[in-house]
């Protein structure tokens, strides 16, 4: 019986480190998979009215559930879809921007990308009065033209980096004092799409307004996870990525454009989330460990972000609190956290 | 087989932006051999090898592979061809010695193709190969700098290709791990054929390892040929502005540059007539 076993020839420490590295990377991941999940639940079962597991799924299937169905089926499901994709695409875009530029703080809500998504978002509605699809559409324009000037902009012989990161901060800056302008000069009585607008918030969520972005996720996500194994090489630098067959400027392309819509979606339909994008790819990195594709960790811990952020913001606390209040009390420490880890380490990012 | 691969750089001219650093070179990669490349700092050396290794494209002139334009071939297929070690390249935090050898497979692999039996058996030779198959599960960044040299020359084993360039692959390393890893690359070029191409800044190490020397001056090719040839006094005071003596080196015969400063020199320093002319 024993020899049986001996006889059989055993894996290589090569291969044996590899295959746990594997498994344990899958392990966390289905891990967080089944967080989310047990999240998006609970919004959909907590509220003013509990209802249990059983109604919400019948509600779910479509059938009539009285009461539940326009609790469950009107408010909280539109609500908690919002939250599971917008979270899931701040996270895999953020952590996309994050690998490229090979720095945590090159996270698209720090460097204005989604300041420009609001800044035209708040002018369109506010200002312009137009209706949710033209709103997302003025959202993404300006997400990719912000993202163009700032590339521009800190396009020196192709190097990217640190110079890039601090002019973004100060394009975030200029493009929040747009949203903030806009929204003092807006009708008091607004004071929802205001705070959306301010910190992102998933108050007032319609079908209307989660449905495109469903449609740009399905679309964007298996795009840039196409490009996961040339992204996750690029971190090695150019030379090396290039020397490995990677087509290095048309992968930065791709993912740049993918990863600037989907925050521009997302950012459309939720508002500027604070420090998902931000704090996500760092969390699932700690989550999962190095050596693989951070991609869809940090788009379950993104989702993982604004599900609990949002119902902890509805219900923890006396008052009700956007979900974005609730991120960016999280999102801030880290931030300075970064900044003077970064500075101790050489003052130069 | 690797004997047919060619790789010739046409009348190029290199730069970044406005500046020109390498005008109308021409240079021919011998086959099967190993060639050092060698030359005072901002010679433009490291310059000619990314425009070998298709990372940067001439102004004018071109790098032909196999006859064809390598900036008109595919970057995968070229680098099934062509491997290249930059001088710093950068790992991500916490990545395994396991992982970042295995990325050298990455030319071989489709988009969504799995694992193979010929990826693991590259790595596994790679690994031997470099002394490094103890380190399989540690983590990059804990490694030290010679160990860490060794592994990302693992990587570049991994990928097969019969043609390997590197960018100072002694940089960062104590005297004992430098002619390790030039052993290594003689193995390798003995073994398999594999053509070498590297940046030295050592010119005795250069020297003894390399079958073709080639030696730039200001974005020129000054000479090229058996080290023999090309390494004499004179070259060392054009391309250095240094005088020297060059003499044989009594382990392998080849030759080997003693520089000649201001201090320390016990015998009055040979009058070097034909060298004056040079002097800076």
């Amino acid at each position: 019986m024993s020899t049986a076993y001996a006889t059989r020839p055993s894996p290589s420490p090569l291969r044996a480190g590899r295959r746990r590295r594997v498994a344990s990377r899958r392990r966390a991941a289905a891990l967080l998979g089944v967080l989310v999940l047990t999240l998006f639940a609970l919004s959909l079962m907590v509220g003013q009215t509990f209802y249990g597991p059983g109604e919400v799924w019948r509600v779910v299937l479509g059938q009539d559930v009285p009461g539940a169905s326009f609790t469950v089926g009107t408010l909280r499901l539109p609500r908690a879809v919002l939250g599971l994709v917008a979270g899931a695409s701040l996270g895999i875009a953020g952590v996309t921007f994050q690998t490229m530029l090979r720095n945590p703080l090159a996270s698209p809500d720090i460097i204005g990308i989604s300041a420009g998504a609001s800044a035209a978002a708040v002018v369109g509605i506010v200002v312009l009065r137009v209706d949710e699809a033209l709103v997302s559409g003025m959202a993404i324009v300006a997400a990719l033209v912000t993202a163009l000037v700032i590339y521009l902009l800190a396009y020196r012989d192709g190097v990217l980096g640190t110079r890039l990161i601090l002019i973004g901060i100060g394009i975030a800056a200029m493009l929040d004092s747009v949203v903030a302008y806009v929204i003092v000069r807006a009708a008091a009585w607004d004071l929802q799409v205001a705070m959306r607008w301010l910190t992102g918030s998933l108050n007032g969520a319609t079908w209307g307004i989660v449905l495109p972005l469903v449609v740009a996720a399905a679309v964007l996500m298996p795009a840039l996870l196409a490009q996961s194994r040339q992204l996750d090489l690029l971190q090695h630098g150019d030379d090396t990525a290039s020397a490995l067959g990677v087509r290095v400027e048309r992968t930065r392309l791709t993912v740049i454009v993918a990863a600037v819509a989907l925050i521009a979606f997302a950012t459309a339909a939720a508002g500027p989330i604070a420090f998902v994008a931000f704090l996500a790819g760092p969390i699932a990195a700690r989550v999962v460990g190095a050596g693989g594709s951070l991609m869809i960790p940090a788009a379950l811990t993104g989702a993982l972000l604004v599900l609990a952020a949002d119902l902890a913001g509805q219900h923890l606390f006396g008052t009700r609190y956007p979900v974005g209040v609730i991120t960016g009390v999280l999102g801030a420490p880290y931030l300075v956290y970064l900044l003077i880890r970064t500075n101790r380490a050489g003052g130069s990012l | 087989m690797t004997d047919s691969h060619t790789l010739v750089a046409e009348r190029v001219s290199l730069g970044y932006g406005d500046r020109t650093v390498v005008e109308g070179l021409d240079l021919t990669v011998p086959p099967g051999r190993i060639t050092a490349i060698v030359g005072a700092n901002a010679c433009g050396k490291s310059t000619l090898l990314r425009a070998l290794s298709r990372l940067l494209a001439p102004s004018q002139g071109q790098v032909v592979l196999d006859g064809k334009a390598v900036h008109t071939q595919p970057t995968k297929a070229v680098a099934r061809t062509m491997g290249l070690l930059p001088q710093s390249p950068l790992a991500p935090e916490g990545i395994a010695v396991a992982d970042l050898v295995a990325r050298g497979r990455s030319p071989h692999q489709r988009m969504l193709s799995r694992w193979a039996v010929a990826d693991e058996q590259a790595v596994e030779e790679a690994l031997g190969l470099t002394g490094t198959s103890d380190l399989v599960d540690r983590a990059v960044d804990e490694l030290s700098g010679g160990q860490r040299q060794r592994v990302w020359i693992a990587m570049a084993l991994a990928q097969q290709t019969d043609i390997l360039l590197l960018d100072e692959p002694t940089t960062y390393l104590d005297i004992c791990h430098q002619i390790e890893v030039l052993d290594l690359l003689t193995d390798l070029n003995r073994t398999r054929g594999t053509t070498i191409v590297m940046v030295l800044h050592d010119l005795n190490l250069a020297a003894r390892y390399a079958d073709h020397l080639v030696a730039m001056c200001g974005g020129r090719l000054l000479a090229g040929g058996r080290p023999e040839d090309v390494l004499t006094a004179a070259t060392v005071e054009q391309v250095f502005g240094l005088r020297s003596q060059v003499v044989a080196d009594p382990v392998s015969g080849k030759p080997m540059v003693l520089p000649i400063g201001r201090h320390h020199t016990s015998t009055p320093s040979p009058a070097h007539a034909h060298a004056a002319p040079h002097a800076r």
